[in-house]
């Protein structure tokens, strides 16, 4: 089988090589990189990330990782954001009020509510709402979540955890896919997802 | 502290690590190199740990490269998260770890002595990879019930441990690694009013540490302690418990837990 370029985006903060590793494990070549033409060839587009919503977006925009992101999601290519890389993807954050995100989901990333401990950080349970290629063999499965902020719950939540009610664990709208939890960390079915990830990229490769 | 919904609780194996090399020998017969932290992890990972944490306790001067040569290859090898702790006094320490694959760092001794270190780590990547490394003895009368030591548990600091917890946390520490050093070593169970009394003032995860000699243990540090996860050494080391015997015990008791064949 072909190893189809993942580009894992590199704006420089925190454990995003651990993405990286994991991808290549499942079979890609995946690269840690901040090239504008790596980017552009990939057949898929990783943006991982751990960290806050301000400095992480502050880090993108400085990069011009920004403007690869939006493009990527938006010409069909696979692409998967991971924790606060799928926080990024939407138009704006309660952690950084004064902070535009990238826009590419519509909606308001929200703390999770006073009667759990902030942030959710433990293994907990996906319950799969809406079945697809990306979730095959994570229904039920074990991640592992760290965060105190939550993506809206709408119709693009394919998956959910319970933590003090429904908790948005994946979101998907077309070629773009999201997990608040982190797959890269997550054991078996975390490899899983990626390995979902690689197929897609590669199939899309194929298809291109 | 206001919390009300549980978590699931977590079992994390905790390593020694001197020079790269795990300190305290390790008792798994089919293992290639017993004294290799990343095999040993990986092990860990298969058993269903939920985390792994390093302790770096190396001296020497070529511990940065030692260190991070660790974290390397750990990231490569081990797909649960990992916390290294040990001589991180800034936030370029933490930085290098982080950026070579490490989850989260745990801040113990430059923490106590500047207490602002949290908050630095803790704006620049966040609050999940700030761990506030908390080790304390009890005073038996002294003016609080618990003092926190640096150095290793050798050097008392004079500072109330519950004071320390609420502060660190008020900093930014996204979690608490509690160590009672009255404990460690004994197998005589985690010191819960210890736990306890951290886990009434802070509303992040706390991880219960020293003293876990049975499974039993385990069980009382989330139930009677009331901590969010359980950190052993010995009883998973020496090859008496499997890290899947741990959990399927938790389990067993009614506590909420990852099985260890998820």
């Amino acid at each position: 089988m072909t190893r189809p370029l993942i580009a894992v985006l590199d704006y420089g903060i925190g454990n995003l090589r651990s993405a990286q590793k994991s991808l290549e494990r499942m079979g890609a070549d995946a690269r840690l990189t901040a090239d504008a033409g790596l980017i552009a060839g990939a057949a898929g587009v990783v943006l991982p990330g751990v960290g806050a919503f301000g400095p992480c977006m502050a880090a993108l925009c400085d990069t011009g990782l920004d403007k690869q992101a939006r493009a990527a999601a938006a010409d069909g290519r696979p692409f998967l954001g991971i924790c606060i890389g799928l926080q990024l993807l939407y138009e704006r954050s309660e952690e950084a009020p004064g902070t535009s995100g990238l826009g590419i989901l519509p909606g308001t990333v929200a703390l999770l509510p006073g009667n759990v401990k902030r942030p959710q950080m433990q293994w907990n349970r996906l319950e799969v709402r809406t079945p697809g290629p990306m979730l095959e063999g994570l229904d039920g499965a074990w991640v592992y979540f760290v965060h105190s902020y939550a993506a809206p719950m709408a119709d693009n939540v394919v998956a959910v955890c319970d933590y003090g009610g429904p908790v948005a664990g994946v979101v998907a709208a077309g070629n773009v896919w999201a997990t608040q939890f982190h797959p890269e960390k997550s054991a078996r079915p975390g490899l899983r997802l990626l390995e979902n990830f690689v197929n897609q990229a590669r199939t899309a490769a194929v298809g291109a | 502290m206001n919390a009300t919904v549980p978590s699931n609780a977590r079992v994390i194996p905790c390593l020694d690590v001197d020079a790269g090399r795990v300190v305290k020998g390790v008792n798994f017969v089919d293992l290639t190199d017993a004294g290799d932290p990343v095999e040993l992890a990986a092990r860990y990972d298969q058993q269903g740990a939920d985390e792994v944490v390093f302790l770096d306790i190396t001296a020497s001067s070529d511990r940065r490269e030692t260190t991070l040569e660790l974290v390397h290859r750990t990231a490569e090898e081990v797909f649960i998260p990992f916390t290294i702790g040990g001589g991180i006094r800034t936030v370029d320490d933490a930085r290098r770890l982080l950026r070579a694959g490490a989850d989260k760092v745990s801040v113990n001794t430059a923490a106590v002595n500047r207490p602002e270190l949290v908050a630095e780590i803790a704006d620049e990547f966040g609050s999940q990879c700030a761990v506030a490394s908390i080790d304390a003895r009890r005073t038996n009368g002294g003016s609080f019930p618990f003092e926190i030591f640096t150095h290793g548990g050798r050097t008392p600091a004079g500072i109330d441990a519950i004071a320390y917890a609420i502060r660190v946390t008020e900093l930014g520490a996204g979690e608490i690694l509690l160590t009672s050093m009255d404990r460690d070593g004994t197998r005589d169970g985690f010191d819960l009013e210890l736990t306890r009394a951290v886990v009434e003032v802070t509303n992040v995860p706390v991880i219960a540490s020293g003293g876990v000699g049975t499974l039993d243990h385990l069980v009382e540090g989330v139930v009677e302690g009331r901590a969010d996860a359980v950190l052993a050494a010995s009883i998973f080391h020496f090859g008496e418990h499997t890290v899947a015997e741990a959990k399927s015990h938790m389990a067993a008791a009614g506590i909420p837990i990852r099985p260890a064949d998820a």
